[in-house]
């Protein structure tokens, strides 16, 4: 299953962000993942507005000093790897 | 050397010992607490504050039905405000339409029903109570919510044949998240035993459907499936490890490292009543006594793989071997895996095994002795 870029990803029914001791974590069913720095720059965009394209841009402003193609390619890994899971939902 | 403790991250809240099924496998102790001894809502709302200040992220109710406490849903609000993700892991029995609404307006963030079969009559015979046509009641209720809906199929010898008509099961209930949890075999489900261990042909066969229903439902529904470990190659991590990252409180409020932790004799729990959580968690002699490797024998102690499975289950190595500092016997490298080997011979050899290699066997139910669980009194 690959990633549509015009998608607007949002988190799963049961998945929301959490925190604790200051560490933000994505909560969900019997799991939590740890979030940092790009992980909760793309998580936090997934609310439904953002397109996965939009998405892609604004981590590749944050991130210029990489490669942009590099960071297009790790966050479809990342989205997929979480669609997998069943932490996202993605709405056309 | 002394171990590094990490936080526990998950509360088993178990609220009651008092169920409407009785199922044959219930991981629940033979002796049950009764309901004159279950903790008071201001006592487990404290635990779960104590809890999430200590580090835990996720409270699991369960029970016994933890919608036999009529408390239910003041405790999930106080769950969730005290900062915690929220699962109910219930029969869906005592559920209505109104109480499900109220529940999910308190906070409740995942909701796991279990099921006993695909089939009314197989899961009547199971639950030893008529409970199938509601629970796909309760799926239908569930449509209009967004919250986390996990399916939970426990399955054994006796439905492992019916997991097809599980899965459509699954797929029109839109739940993300199905489990298919082998019977593991601790209390009424070990004295049960002989009559639920799929042979296997059947294992084979279910492993099998699992991969294709995974390609299948990619994206819609994560599936979980949980082996039966006396097939395995190596033991479960169970619990994670003892210590390591789960806490389970029982209905009158004793501390436990797992479920099944009192099969272990001379094990003392503490208290929520009269310790705090975290001093638990740190340092009770039930949480110290399996944490880390020190307590490991040959061949746990130099196995490369004891940091992944921890040594395997406490509680298996006391109940098949009478020794709760053995290797967990189901590990194809304990000493004892004879054990469990002889075990497994019985369920495929003689009549039920290669018979037919096509066809599942069927055993009729009515003719099985069960000891069904009882009720605290």
């Amino acid at each position: 299953m690959s990633v549509d870029l015009n998608s607007r990803p949002r988190l799963a029914a049961g998945c929301r962000m959490g925190e604790n001791n200051k560490q933000r974590v994505l909560l969900m069913p019997e799991r939590a993942l740890r979030l940092n720095g790009p992980s909760l720059e793309i998580v936090s965009r997934c609310d439904g507005k953002y397109t996965v394209a939009q998405i892609i841009g604004e981590l590749q402003l944050l991130y210029s000093k990489a490669e942009p193609h590099k960071v297009e390619q790790d966050i479809l890994g990342y989205l997929e790897l979480l669609q997998k899971e069943r932490a996202l939902d993605f709405d056309v | 050397m002394p171990t590094a403790i990490n936080n526990p991250l998950a509360l088993v809240a178990e609220l009651t010992h008092r169920c409407p099924l009785h199922c044959v496998y219930c991981s629940n102790p033979l002796e049950l607490q009764s309901r004159s001894n279950e903790l008071s809502t201001e006592i487990w709302s404290g635990v779960f504050k104590e809890a999430a200040a200590a580090g835990v992220l996720q409270a699991d109710f369960t029970g016994g039905e933890p919608l036999a406490r009529p408390d239910i849903v003041d405790l999930v609000r106080n769950a969730r405000s005290a900062g915690l993700y929220v699962s109910l892991i219930t029969s869906g029995l005592p559920l209505d339409e109104a109480k499900l609404e109220a529940l999910v307006q308190a906070g409740l963030d995942h909701f796991q029903l279990s099921f006993q079969g695909a089939r009314e009559e197989t899961a009547n015979d199971i639950s030893g109570t008529k409970s199938q046509q509601h629970k796909l009641r309760v799926l239908q209720w569930l449509k209009r919510y967004r919250i986390g809906l996990t399916l939970n199929f426990v399955i054994h010898r006796r439905n492992i044949d019916e997991l097809e008509e599980m899965l459509a099961i699954v797929e029109d209930s839109g739940a993300g998240r199905v489990e298919f949890a082998s019977v593991q075999y601790y209390g009424w489900a070990f004295a049960n035993r002989d009559n639920l261990l799929p042979t296997r042909q059947q294992l084979d066969r279910c492993v099998k459907l699992l991969h294709r229903a995974e390609e299948h439902l990619s994206g819609k529904t994560r599936i979980v499936f949980v082996v039966p470990d006396y097939y395995a190659k190596f033991p479960k991590p169970c619990v994670g490890g003892w210590g390591r990252k789960l806490m389970l409180i029982t209905p009158s409020g004793d501390a436990l490292p797992c479920h099944a932790a009192p099969v272990i004799p001379g094990l003392k729990f503490a208290n929520v009543k009269n310790r705090s959580l975290r001093e638990i968690w740190e340092h009770s002699e039930a949480f110290q006594k399996f944490r880390g490797e020190d307590w490991m024998q040959e061949p746990c102690k130099s196995c490369d793989r004891r940091a992944q499975d921890f040594g395997g289950c406490r509680c298996q190595a006391m109940l098949l071997t009478g020794d709760a500092n053995a290797t967990d016997p189901v590990c194809s490298l304990a000493p004892q895996r004879p054990k469990v080997d002889a075990v497994l011979a019985k369920i495929n050899d003689g009549r039920t095994a290669g018979a037919e290699l096509a066809s599942p066997v069927v055993i009729s139910a009515d003719k099985i002795n069960w000891l069904y669980r009882a009720n605290p009194v």
